[in-house]
């Protein structure tokens, strides 16, 4: 990620498709997991690991959609509902039968996936913007049943606290100890979905986006590999609702919304379709921004307006700069922040001689 | 300097503070911080541009007088959009910066945030938002709701019904409500009250956004015929149904809205004040400029040579905010009195805030009575009537219905 790889000649096909290109890549992660595991948590300020616990959050949800979108080309805006199945899920069997989260949790991803595959059954027959439309029907029916089911929902006000997870007795409620919680599942999400992209499952997904009839032909099953990434990515976004459901306490259908999935698709679109580094960065640059802009003008703002206005300012102005900077973004680099990246490292790869 | 070596001069030191760990506690000696969650630009923004303004003025006017028993009080306003990891996100700054109380915003946020203030110890304010069992202090020690909860607005409107029609023996009574958990809220208390006091209940729900209410209302004013409707919307759908009902010619003097379908905006989209007459709408706070205290804002920006600010037209929205801070002031003020002027901590001022009672700003602020048991202080509301194009008071501070409201919420503690 960070070094440079001079002189490294790959000759087989495993070497090429080595999780680690090179030898030193596995110390960049041994690197990055002492500054995680060992260095943020213990230096940094519990305001600063709540945001963390955001983003960790937002890396699942965004991951599975990007398997989705990104990799399978299967449009859906209707990634929110499926958090939502997954975040009741969870608050109704840890409420009800008392489940630990390590139960809870893979329960709630499983049955989002089911529901996924339903809401993805039209993509067998229909692609790109009526699947779209499709999957939006999908979001508002679940909203709905929620809204008016009250054994799903718990009564009236449609919320389920759900006590705190605890681990080996010890109940995780800082947000230092949720900051281990959710790095833990957000790393899993992330090994995960690298491991998936480069398996004969990630290679029929990239095949079926690129060309569907084609994959066809060459014997792909493109209804159990369309179907598959719905299921997969619902169960993404049925952990990452339930993720949310611990970290709130509660279960609460609005927060989950339809305008939720559509601040996932910016997540992906701004980070980049396709790739599990650009679905990390798209989470951070989404959930960093606003609070970015908000504490940069507190301070810078004050020179300019009082404290009454500064409020709307703020608020007017996160607004604006957030809209022009994701056209900034998409306008100087399309695929996104993780196209970005990789143009400004095999920029610095051959600096300072660029020919 | 000139402006521009100033903007530089700010980046540098924001820079400089983002490095060494992001604005450092502001809280010294002789200042305490409030949080404020709003939503400026969300899809509440309608409330959330007047009514944190108005918020805002009230503690500079308090500032500007000396501050609160020689504090002076710092406002830390986060704008959440109305979603709730920003709500969170929200909180934790607060929390940082050392806040010793904090305003939220909005139901969902609300819910996400109780289990949080209550392991932080910092209380929350929710008027008119969250679920109005949280009125029960021993279940939600943090969070306060301190204005006239779902079910308390519920008791009133049928109260009021009652009173405009003498007796609601065999009438018919029709709900518009938004179809989603808050607007359902009250359902109970309403069912409750048709059994108990012998009228007939029907529900009509409006699906989000609520622009589109054509068949609810033709149902309503055709087919039902209703002696009285009890609406409870939110956003722009209240205006929306003022319009429908009157293009139905169905007479708004049977009408009552809930508090998030009562300010002059909603009224003034649907037409115009001189449309909606008879029009009534319920209230957690005064409504009007008629207040020593809005009297004691104008003044305040008289003495800065600026006017008073366009948001106090509003008066609905600003004067609730004007309510929170009021609240919110007067509780660090019993704390700082009972540590004897000492600074006090978050806890302090729970104590506080449960020892409010008596305290009415010259009729501005109902007689609630917070206790550590009662954290709405008795759910009162007023009801203003559209006569003569304004808002007029036809029904001073009351609790309408408390029994059956009382005897929801013991139920609801008993199922926890």
């Amino acid at each position: 990620m960070f070094h440079r790889e001079a002189g490294v000649f790959k000759t087989t096909y495993g070497a090429d498709m080595a999780l680690y290109p090179l030898p030193i890549a596995k110390w960049t992660v041994v690197a990055l997991a002492a500054l995680f595991v060992v260095i943020i948590p213990l230096a940094v300020h519990e305001y600063y690991l709540s945001i963390l616990n955001l983003i960790f959050i937002a890396i699942v949800g965004a991951l599975g959609l990007n398997i989705l979108v990104g990799y399978t080309g299967q449009i859906s805006i209707g990634h929110g509902a499926f958090m939502s199945v997954g975040a009741y899920t969870a608050a109704n069997l840890a409420v009800r039968l008392g489940l630990p989260f390590w139960i809870t949790l893979p329960a709630g991803g499983l049955m989002a996936a089911l529901i996924g595959v339903i809401v993805g059954m039209p993509s067998l027959r229909i692609k790109g913007l009526y699947l779209a439309i499709a999957t939006l029907a999908g979001q508002l029916i679940i909203e709905w049943t929620i809204n008016h089911v009250p054994a799903i929902s718990g009564g009236a006000q449609a919320s389920i606290e759900v006590p705190r997870p605890s681990l080996f007795g010890i109940s995780l409620n800082t947000q230092g100890h949720l900051y281990f919680f959710l790095l833990f599942f957000a790393v899993l999400a992330i090994v995960a979905t690298l491991n998936l992209v480069r398996s004969r499952i990630g290679r029929a997904f990239v095949a079926v986006r690129d060309q569907d009839i084609a994959a066809e032909i060459i014997g792909i099953n493109i209804y159990r590999y369309k179907l598959l990434a719905f299921a997969i990515s619902s169960f993404y976004a049925g952990v990452c609702g339930v993720l949310y459901t611990y970290y709130f306490g509660i279960a609460n259908y609005e927060q989950f919304q339809l305008i939720v999935s559509i601040d996932y698709l910016a997540m992906i679109i701004i980070g980049g379709l396709g790739s599990v580094l650009g679905s990390i960065f798209g989470a951070i640059f989404v959930t960093l921004l606003p609070i970015a802009i908000r504490i940069f003008m507190e301070d810078v703002g004050s020179l300019f307006f009082t404290q009454g206005e500064m409020a709307n300012v703020i608020s007017g102005l996160r607004l604006g700069v957030f809209g022009g900077l994701i056209i900034f973004f998409l306008i100087v680099e399309p695929e996104g922040l993780n196209r970005l990246w990789r143009n400004i490292r095999s920029y610095f790869r051959v600096w300072p001689f660029s020919y | 300097m000139t402006r521009f070596v100033r903007s530089w001069l700010g980046v540098a030191a924001t820079t400089a503070t983002l490095a060494f760990g992001g604005g450092q506690a502001f809280a010294q000696a002789k200042e305490l911080v409030f949080g404020l969650q709003c939503d400026r630009t969300g899809p509440t923004a309608n409330v959330g541009t007047v009514l944190c303004p108005g918020y805002q003025d009230y503690i500079a006017l308090v500032n500007s007088k000396g501050g609160v028993e020689g504090y002076k009080i710092k406002v830390l306003e986060i704008d959440n959009e109305y979603k709730v990891p920003p709500a969170m996100e929200a909180h934790e700054r607060f929390k940082k910066e050392g806040a010793v109380l904090e305003g939220l915003y909005g139901t969902p946020q609300t819910a996400a945030l109780n289990k949080k203030l209550e392991e932080d110890k910092i209380l929350g304010t929710s008027p008119g938002f969250g679920t109005a069992s949280a009125a029960d202090g021993k279940r939600f020690p943090y969070t306060f709701p301190i204005a006239a909860s779902y079910w308390s607005q519920a008791g009133a409107a049928v109260e009021f019904a009652k009173e405009k029609m003498g007796t609601l023996k065999g009438k018919k009574i029709a709900y518009l409500f938004y179809d989603n958990p808050a607007g359902k809220e009250p359902l109970v208390i309403l069912e409750d009250l048709a059994k108990a006091e012998g009228f007939e209940l029907r529900t009509f729900a409006v699906p989000a956004p609520g622009l589109e209410m054509g068949a609810q209302i033709l149902d309503i004013t055709g087919r039902y015929k209703p002696d009285f409707i009890i609406t409870h919307l939110f956003g722009r759908a209240p205006s929306v149904s003022i319009k429908e009902l009157k293009g139905k010619g169905f007479p708004l003097s049977k009408v009552v809205a809930f508090v998030w379908g009562s300010a002059e905006s909603d009224i003034i989209a649907a037409g115009g004040m001189g449309v909606a007459e008879g029009y009534s709408t319920m209230q957690f706070a005064g409504v009007g400029k008629d207040f020593p205290v809005l009297k004691d804002i104008e003044a305040m920006y008289k003495a800065q040579g600026k006017p008073a600010p366009k948001e106090m037209d509003s008066t609905v929205y600003y004067n609730r905010g004007v309510l929170v801070a009021a609240l919110h002031v007067e509780a660090v003020r019993n704390a700082i009195k009972a540590k004897g002027g000492a600074a006090p901590t978050s806890e302090d001022v729970k104590k506080g805030m449960e020892a409010i009672k008596g305290f009415t700003l010259g009729g501005f602020v109902p007689p609630l009575e917070l206790t550590p048991a009662d954290h709405e202080g008795g759910g009162w509301v007023q009801i203003w009537t559209v006569k003569g194009g304004k808002l007029v008071k036809v029904k001073d501070w009351f609790q309408g219905n408390r029994p059956a409201i009382e005897k929801q919420l013991a139920a609801d503690a008993s199922k926890s």
